[in-house]
């Protein structure tokens, strides 16, 4: 099946999915917190678009709750919360030098390829365009957990903890249409719980490293020293 | 036979227009660009009134200076003439965009930018030789980018043809390709490289220490920089409709009426007013970056170019 | 169906008294009867499904059956028994200054918050409130582990925030998978009830659910500590307050493993092979071994019972993917015994690092000639958990590996080998702490070991013989697990 063979819906839906993987990437090689921010803000608003084209070409009322929740939540909010952070804290001008960008790159594209390998089985029960779609969202959880890893800041891990969400939330609207409402509403609630804890967070880590920088918790070992 | 010859003469026209509109292009740009930026804005037509002042003045060559230095901005002017014969500018399927392909373009380009930097080197000044150093460095990041985006479309439309892969574009009506998004941003992004526009060159400035494309022509003067600039001029042009017909090809004659030609003149000179139009608001918004982030740039640029393949072999492919 | 919904209410009512009035004075013996009530309801409930079998509400929104039943009134039990020992307990921390008003508030109010999000784990019926009811455990506790605020603290309660939520994304994902599998066969709304979907397990994509499985294992085995996901388990529960390392242990570990083995008993249906059990056992044996051979190098002693439980959680991993009655029995056996001496120990570990003023096992010393009803308890405590006859641990483990010997009798040494080296890493720094000379200012406090008797003698109970109803009602959970009864 070719793609000109596709209704427009799944076509947008496949422009969605490589334009949110390339936010991943963006992200993931992105040094400077405000940017960073932005970027995420961008996959959220992506991921908006996709959310409420899902519901318009699907006539599916409750997708455009959703929509209004996700652009409410990961666009405005979020980002807000935490570009608000970093300003208070000074940190704006700061960039990052990142270590082994070019193998944290490399690193990214071969789990981009290792989700698509996890997942091939679904093809088999299922049409091209799902693989795709969940293989996309599989790889943008896999990189906003390599996100966590190469960064050293904790607002930075906090955008690699919510595009994982991200990602999640994709699988969910493009692969089964959305989740029923009540579990959706529950997800949300979660996530913005855990954004409120993660603001709280901030200041108590700075108040006891007086930095973000989450290298310097290392006083905990798996074996005491 | 007739036909033949219409189709030839049809040719030639395309490529005067090309070599006829391209000051026109840069006018506007300018044009665009002033207003953006609050300064009094020059004349449309003001590039050809100063390629005309060089043509006339006497050119005048450094002593030490070999015949390359001599031959270059023909060498070069010519290369890009018959590179641009190679795109198609108001129609497709014409004979001479049918008997040369993509990669002959790029060849062409890669002639001309050979010669240019010889003739930098040629005189000996240090400007001339870091210019041509640079060149060569950017142009050697840009191209595998450039051709990495370009052989997405080609692979989509089965050829490697300019004319023929516009022709499929089109007659495929709207689709959306995820993998044509990334072709398009990683063309951009190799095209505001390779015409020397900001932020990887600056075109307003002798002054800098960071200049590329000025340092290797410094040593120009009279009817030789008229040809070289006149050449550089077109290369933008070449590019601006490179990605205005592979992408948004609608409005390209592909019949050869009056009609459809008109049409087709209008249209890509509609959308290359647009396009310049985007170039000057990036240009006043984006500051220059330091030379050794190009390659960062350029990086990105191939990154997206071979998303854009992966994207398509992935997402598209049938299976 | 009322006790159920009495059970979700009376937490969510208490928290949000104590986020309001929690800092007065009496507030720890009302939270004794707010979970004291709850455990009421709890048995009312269980009275209910014994006499009726399945219950599913209206909506279909609950479902309790004998499997989940047993662990709600373990829930509320150990629960009820910790609220027991937080109350002098805390009053002891607010005394010497470690804590204020605002900060009793927020442990009281997400205490009640954390037994909601247990109580609806477990109740409900639909596998994406499940994941929600979850990663809420997370939310609510992640601000008490560092309830304290020292740098420790705060790194334990980030690496547990941060691990625990990117883990259990892992089990959305599953879930989400799930759900695109069952989408498939039937009605959007209805695809994620966990009673419809075991109906129609047969009838779920194989290829989908193998995969699902390998996701919800992951996310929820970070929840269980599982190796290697462990990591931050044992610093969550050395730096946070003590009653809450005796309800994370006791309970959030029970109840991750619940939600496995009920999408274990999904996949089962869909794949009709052992991929799952045989994913499972591996991932156990592996915590199991790694665990033993790691409490031999603690420091810490809050931090030397959760490697321990670590090990414990890996066994029960281990006997439910061996998967047939006997094992699954035994599972269920063990979890219970489990909870009651895990907390029990760790009630007893919260007064002697009280006594000691100091969690560094090197410093506590001379328990028995200090305070002997806390010496005798981690002592006895801690010959339950390395699985000593009469206790109950020691049947459980004992149960395991008859039916390790049954099923891969290759495996049996490994197991054997495993609780020896348990044992081993346990006694070596127990003995010291127990006996030993007593140092210079060391003096009895307040202390109050009810709930480490009632919970010891259960377990010494369940060694020696298994009452009838209850052998009753974990033969019926076992029938609903593996398809078949042992007895």
């Amino acid at each position: 099946m070719n793609i000109e063979q596709l209704d427009f819906y799944t076509q947008a839906i496949l422009s969605m999915a490589a334009l949110v993987g390339l936010t991943s990437f963006l992200m993931l090689g992105q040094g400077r917190l405000l940017r960073l921010i932005f970027v995420f803000a961008m996959q959220g608003f992506l991921l908006t678009l996709t959310t409420a084209l899902a519901a318009y070409s699907l006539n599916n009322h409750h997708l455009y709750i959703s929509a209004v929740l996700t652009l409410v939540l990961k666009v405005v909010f979020i980002p807000w919360m935490l570009r608000r952070q970093v300003i208070q804290m000074n940190m704006h001008r700061d960039i990052e030098a990142l270590k082994n960008n070019t193998a944290v790159m490399l690193g990214g594209a071969s789990l981009m390829v290792f989700s698509y390998y996890v997942l091939h089985p679904i093809v088999q029960s299922s049409s091209v365009v799902m693989l795709n779609a969940l293989a996309v969202s599989l790889s943008v959880m896999l990189l906003g957990m390599l996100l966590m890893i190469s960064h050293r800041q904790a607002i930075a891990h906090v955008v690699g903890f919510m595009s994982i969400e991200n990602g999640l939330f994709f699988a969910a609207i493009v692969a089964t249409n959305g989740m029923p409402m009540v579990v959706e509403l529950g997800v949300a609630f979660d996530v913005l719980v855990a954004a409120v804890l993660f603001g709280i967070f901030f200041l108590h880590i700075r108040t006891s490293i007086d930095s973000l920088d989450v290298d310097l918790l290392n006083k905990l070992h798996e074996v005491d020293k | 036979m007739g036909d033949q010859l219409m189709n030839w003469l049809i040719a030639v026209l395309q490529t005067t227009l090309f070599v006829v509109l391209a000051p026109l292009l840069a006018g506007w740009l300018k044009w665009c660009k002033c207003h953006l930026q609050n300064r009094k804005a020059p004349s449309l037509f003001q590039p050809y009134r100063d390629l005309l002042k060089l043509t006339n003045k006497q050119p005048v060559v450094a002593e030490q200076a070999s015949w390359i230095f001599m031959i270059a901005p023909y060498i070069i002017f010519s290369a890009t003439v018959l590179a641009a014969t190679v795109v198609p500018l108001i129609a497709v399927n014409l004979p001479t965009s049918a008997s040369a392909d993509v990669i002959v373009m790029v060849g062409f380009f890669a002639f001309a930018r050979f010669f240019l930097a010889l003739a930098g080197l040629d005189i000996g000044t240090a400007f001339g030789g870091m210019g041509s150093s640079r060149e060569m460095t950017i142009s050697s990041l840009a191209e595998p980018a450039m051709l990495m985006a370009i052989f997405t479309l080609t692979m989509t439309a089965s050829t490697t043809n300019l004319s023929f892969a516009i022709a499929h574009v089109l007659n495929e009506g709207l689709v959306l390709r995820p993998s044509f998004v990334f072709a398009l941003a990683a063309l951009v992004l190799v095209a505001i490289a390779e015409t020397g526009r900001i932020p990887v060159d600056n075109p307003a400035t002798h002054l800098e220490l960071t200049m590329i494309h000025e340092a290797m022509i410094l040593e120009y003067s009279g009817r030789h920089l008229a040809l070289i600039e006149w050449a550089s001029q077109l290369k933008l042009m070449l590019y601006g409709v490179l990605i205005a017909n592979i992408f948004l090809p609608w409005g390209i004659a592909e019949t050869f009426g009056v009609q459809a030609l008109g049409y087709g003149l209008l249209a890509i000179m509609g959308k290359l007013a647009l396009l310049a139009i985007f170039l000057a608001i990036a240009e006043t918004l984006v500051a220059k970056m330091r030379l050794f982030r190009v390659q960062e740039y350029l990086s990105f640029a191939y990154l997206l170019g071979l998303l854009g393949m992966l994207s398509h072999i992935i997402l598209e492919a049938s299976r | 169906m009322i006790a159920a919904y009495l059970v979700l209410l009376i937490p969510l009512v208490g928290i949000v008294y104590f986020a309001l009035a929690g800092h007065k004075t009496d507030t720890g013996k009302l939270n004794v009867w707010f979970n004291g009530i709850c455990l009421l309801a709890t048995i009312w409930l269980a009275i209910n499904v014994l006499n009726q079998g399945t219950i599913i509400s209206s909506g279909k929104a609950f479902l309790i059956d004998p499997f989940n039943v047993y662990l709600i009134v373990l829930t509320a039990f150990v629960g009820f028994t910790t609220s027991i020992f937080s109350s002098p307990y805390m009053e002891h921390e607010k005394e010497i200054g470690k804590l204020s008003d605002k900060r009793l508030k927020l442990y009281y109010s997400m205490f009640q918050g954390f037994m909601l999000a247990m109580y609806l784990v477990l109740t409900s019926n639909n596998m994406g409130i499940m994941w929600v009811a979850m990663e809420g455990a997370t939310l609510a506790t992640v601000l008490l582990v560092s309830l304290y605020r020292t740098p420790e603290s705060i790194e334990a309660a980030w690496k547990y925030f941060i691990l625990c939520g990117v883990g259990i994304a892992q089990a959305l994902f599953g879930t989400i998978l799930l759900y695109y599998a069952a989408v498939q066969i039937g009605d959007g709304e209805n695809a994620l009830l966990w009673s419809v979907l075991y109906e129609n397990a047969d009838k779920l994509n194989p290829e989908i659910l193998e995969i699902a499985f390998v996701f919800l294992l992951i996310g929820y085995g970070t929840k269980i500590g599982l190796v290697p996901l462990h990591n931050w388990l044992p610093d969550a529960h050395s730096e946070g307050p003590t009653p809450m390392s005796a309800v994370l242990s006791g309970l959030l570990l029970n109840d991750a493993l619940y939600a496995v083995v009920r999408n274990k008993m999904l996949v089962d249906g869909a794949t009709q092979s052992n991929m799952a059990g045989y994913l499972m056992m591996g991932f156990g044996l592996l915590s199991f071994l790694v665990a033993a051979v790691l409490l031999h190098r603690q420091k810490d002693i809050k931090r030397l019972f959760s490697y321990s439980s670590i090990e414990h959680m890996g066994l029960m991993t281990f006997a439910f993917g061996i998967g047939g009655p006997l094992a699954t029995f035994a599972a269920l056996l063990h979890m219970t015994v489990h909870s009651l001496t895990k907390s029990a120990i760790f009630v007893t570990v919260g007064h002697a690092a009280q006594l000691a003023g100091t969690q560094r096992m090197d410093q506590i010393r001379g328990l028995i000639k200090t305070q002997p009803k806390i010496g005798w308890g981690l002592l006895i405590g801690t010959i339950s958990i390395a699985g000593f006859p009469p206790f109950g641990v020691f049947t459980s483990e004992f149960l395991v590996l008859l039916a390790t010997m049954h099923s891969y009798p290759w495996l049996a040494p490994l197991l054997l080998l495993g609780i020896g080296i348990a044992f081993a890493g346990l006694f070596r720094h127990i003995q010291p702490m127990v006996y030993g000379d007593k140092p210079e200012a060391q003096k009895p406090i307040k202390a109050n070991l009810w709930p480490v008797t009632i919970h010891l003698a259960l377990v010494l109970w369940l060694g020696l013989a298994i009452p009838g109803f209850l052998a009753h009602w974990f033969s019926q959970a076992t029938l609903l697990i593996s398809g078949s009864t042992p007895l």
